[in-house]
């Protein structure tokens, strides 16, 4: 008797007839061909745009910043809105891998390695922006605490700035061992069914010569929960560390203490959005539809409309809260936001970030893919209007009306921003061309208890009586 | 480290693995390892393994992270370059809590898989005989060591008795060495 159950009420995780050898087969067959030509017209565009932003970035550190459209009163832009945008995205791939490994969800495994790449990636992205915007950035390295001759001079612990510095470098660095730890099996299955010289030497290197002894799997399984369990608090440390920035200022629209759980929930509400932007594209041309399944993008777009709804709540808190303080710049902050020059910013947002996901409750929605993908696309430019919103109608009006300003973005700046889609998209291209983009160890650990084929197996069990079945269960540990 | 002869077996299926497992570990004959393309639960306690400290590692280097960032900063703050922030107390731990714990989680992390790799003796560059080349993929590889008291022939045919899909008997170096896996080793066509 099969002693792996689990409920009908489940959908199955994996689809259609998959023994473990064609579990294989799916995930790594496209590694091993050439890929088609959509990558090679995707690869070469994101090349061409990273080329133009490297241009726009060199640009700008040769004659200053001054060719950025950022002021005196706008000091921030769209160099820290980029920033804050790409580290949101970033907090999706940890948020699956590790929280929800803690919550026990086998859904995860259909789509945590490609969230994990993308987190990766985002903050690549996201580290750029902070870096560039030093303005002399061959300095940059006076942020890191070393011993010095001036002084020694040391940076300042009491700084949310530099706490970010920590917390970003910290979150890059283990959410990088934690993708490459889950990594290596799968390298290792790469390399063991490799037919070229080079294939079987690059990915021997890669594998770190893995081989699957029990006692291996052991310490990674015990290696995979702590990772996690670190994971987890610092997901929501980073954003909150990044929220810390505004919200220990003195800033009208800044300084409020619901800006953390207020970041957190945004950052994963368009972390999800991007992993499901990427995945439905991913998901069609390696034909992976059966392992990154409906049910997965479902599962995604519950998650959005959840954080759609607290980031909602969020915004309206801080209306509430503006009104009821009493405190007059507050007020005006708020009111100029809502009606000021900057109004369609605002309200950007709050169609993209609070109307428009609610749609998400209808479940023919919630599966349908064309939809999804525009949605996902929706909620992040809602995602990039927030931080716009923050940053620029905070500052735009202070407190002396004298030094009131607007602020549009320059070409370099644009270029900059263009220039880290093009750093993000050749990095996941190369990503699905030469790694498996679904964790194929993963997958072949929940295919017995969620696979299609072998729940439709446990229809015998689901026919039978209470009683019989647990007379057969009880039959079988006496026997065992 | 040293050159050994293995009878291999391969499963199909780790539902046969399990009771041929149990059989092999009642024959006597002296288990070297099995090979799983994925985390088998229960296989390691089949097996007679303990289990892993690893997690103790990670909370020493945590500890170690934290003290660091605490017996940095503090020295910094207070005694080294004492900075007047507003008239805030030198010794503000409140403010280096985000460092802290940041620090905690960096250390913990990068520690804890510097100790699995050095464990599980994983690294780029060193190689370890591979069985099956399906031991990744589908196959859950057996083996069993023999020496000058095991008949060759009597391991091989008792591990088929026990559901094994493939046999095999191999010379092979039991631990790992500095290799490429693009190239075989000479001792290996014995």
């Amino acid at each position: 008797m099969h002693i792996k159950y689990e409920s009908f009420v489940r959908e199955p995780l994996v689809n259609g007839d998959k023994t473990y050898h064609q579990v294989t087969e799916d995930i790594i067959g496209p590694i091993e061909k050439k890929p088609g030509r959509m990558w090679y017209i995707g690869f070469f565009f994101s090349v061409a745009l990273l080329c133009f932003g490297i241009f726009s970035v060199t640009w700008a550190v040769y004659w200053g910043l001054g060719t950025w459209g950022v002021n005196r009163t706008i000091g921030w832009g769209w160099d820290i809105t980029n920033f804050v945008w790409w580290v949101g995205i970033g907090h999706a791939g940890t948020l699956i891998s590790a929280i929800l490994l803690l919550f026990r969800q086998g859904w995860r495994t259909g789509v945590n390695r490609a969230a994990e790449a993308m987190t990766i990636f985002a903050v690549m992205c996201a580290g750029q922006f902070p870096i560039f915007h030093m303005g002399r950035v061959w300095d940059g390295f006076f942020v890191l605490p070393y011993p010095n001759t001036r002084g020694p001079l040391w940076p300042n612990f009491n700084s949310p700035l530099l706490w970010d510095v920590f917390a970003i470098s910290t979150y890059f660095t283990v959410s990088l061992l934690f993708w490459y730890s889950g990594l290596i099996p799968d390298f290792a299955t790469i390399r063991d069914r490799a037919k070229t010289k080079f294939r079987k030497l690059a990915y021997g290197v890669a594998s770190f010569g893995w081989t699957g002894s029990v006692k291996n799997w052991q310490r990674h399984e015990a290696l995979a929960l702590v990772l996690a369990g670190l994971s987890t608090p610092l997901v929501l440390s980073v954003h909150t560390i990044v929220s810390f920035d505004f919200a220990t200022s003195v800033i009208p629209g800044w300084h409020t203490t619901i800006f953390p759980p207020y970041f957190v929930a945004g950052a994963i509400f368009s972390g999800f959005a991007m992993v499901n932007t990427l995945l439905v594209i991913s998901r069609k041309i390696l034909h992976l539809e059966d392992y990154i399944t409906i049910g997965h993008l479902e599962a995604m777009n519950k998650v959005i409309v959840l954080t759609g709804s607290i980031v909602g709540v969020a915004y309206l808190t801080e209306l509430f809260i503006a009104w009821y303080s009493g405190a007059y710049g507050e007020q005006q902050a708020f009111k100029w936001r809502i009606m000021g020059p900057y109004w369609w910013s605002y309200w950007a947002m709050m169609t993209c970030n609070v109307v428009s996901p609610q749609l998400f409750w209808v479940k023919k929605l919630r599966r349908n893919i064309p939809f999804t993908f525009i949605m996902s696309i929706v909620v992040n430019i809602g995602m990039w209007f927030e931080r716009f919103v923050i940053i620029v109608t905070s500052l735009y009006r202070d407190w002396i009306p004298g030094s009131w300003a607007y602020y549009s973005p320059t070409w370099p700046e644009v270029g900059f921003y263009l220039g880290t889609f093009g750093l993000f998209f050749t990095c996941y291209f190369l990503f699905a061309k030469y790694f498996p983009i679904v964790a194929v160890a993963e997958i072949k650990f929940v295919l017995k208890t969620s696979g299609d084929n072998y729940k439709r197996g446990m229809e015998t069990i689901e026919a039978q009586s209470e009683e019989d079945f647990i007379h057969e269960v009880e039959t079988h540990h006496a026997h065992a | 480290m040293a050159i050994k002869k293995f009878a291999v077996a391969c499963y199909d299926d780790e539902e046969v693995l399990f009771p041929a497992l149990k059989t092999v570990r009642h024959s006597g004959y002296k288990l070297h390892d099995i090979y799983t393309p994925f985390a088998v639960h229960g296989l390691d306690e089949a097996m007679g393994l303990k289990g892993t400290d690893l997690h103790i590692a990670g909370f020493i280097f945590g500890l170690c992270g934290t003290s660091t960032a605490l017996g940095f900063i503090s020295w910094i703050l207070t005694s080294d370059w004492p900075l007047n922030f507003g008239g805030k107390p030198h010794f503000s731990l409140p403010a280096w809590i985000p460092i802290t714990f940041e620090l905690t989680v960096l250390f913990s992390a990068v520690g804890m898989v510097l100790t699995w790799c050095y464990l599980n003796q994983v690294m780029p560059g060193v190689k370890k005989h591979v069985f099956h080349p399906r031991q990744s993929d589908d196959y859950f590889v057996m083996a069993v060591e023999l020496n000058d008291q095991t008949s060759e022939q009597e391991v091989v045919d008792f591990l088929k008795t026990t559901g094994a899909k493939e046999t095999s008997v191999q010379i092979a170096e039991d631990s790992w060495w500095y290799g490429r896996f693009d190239k075989e080793e000479a001792y290996q066509k014995l």
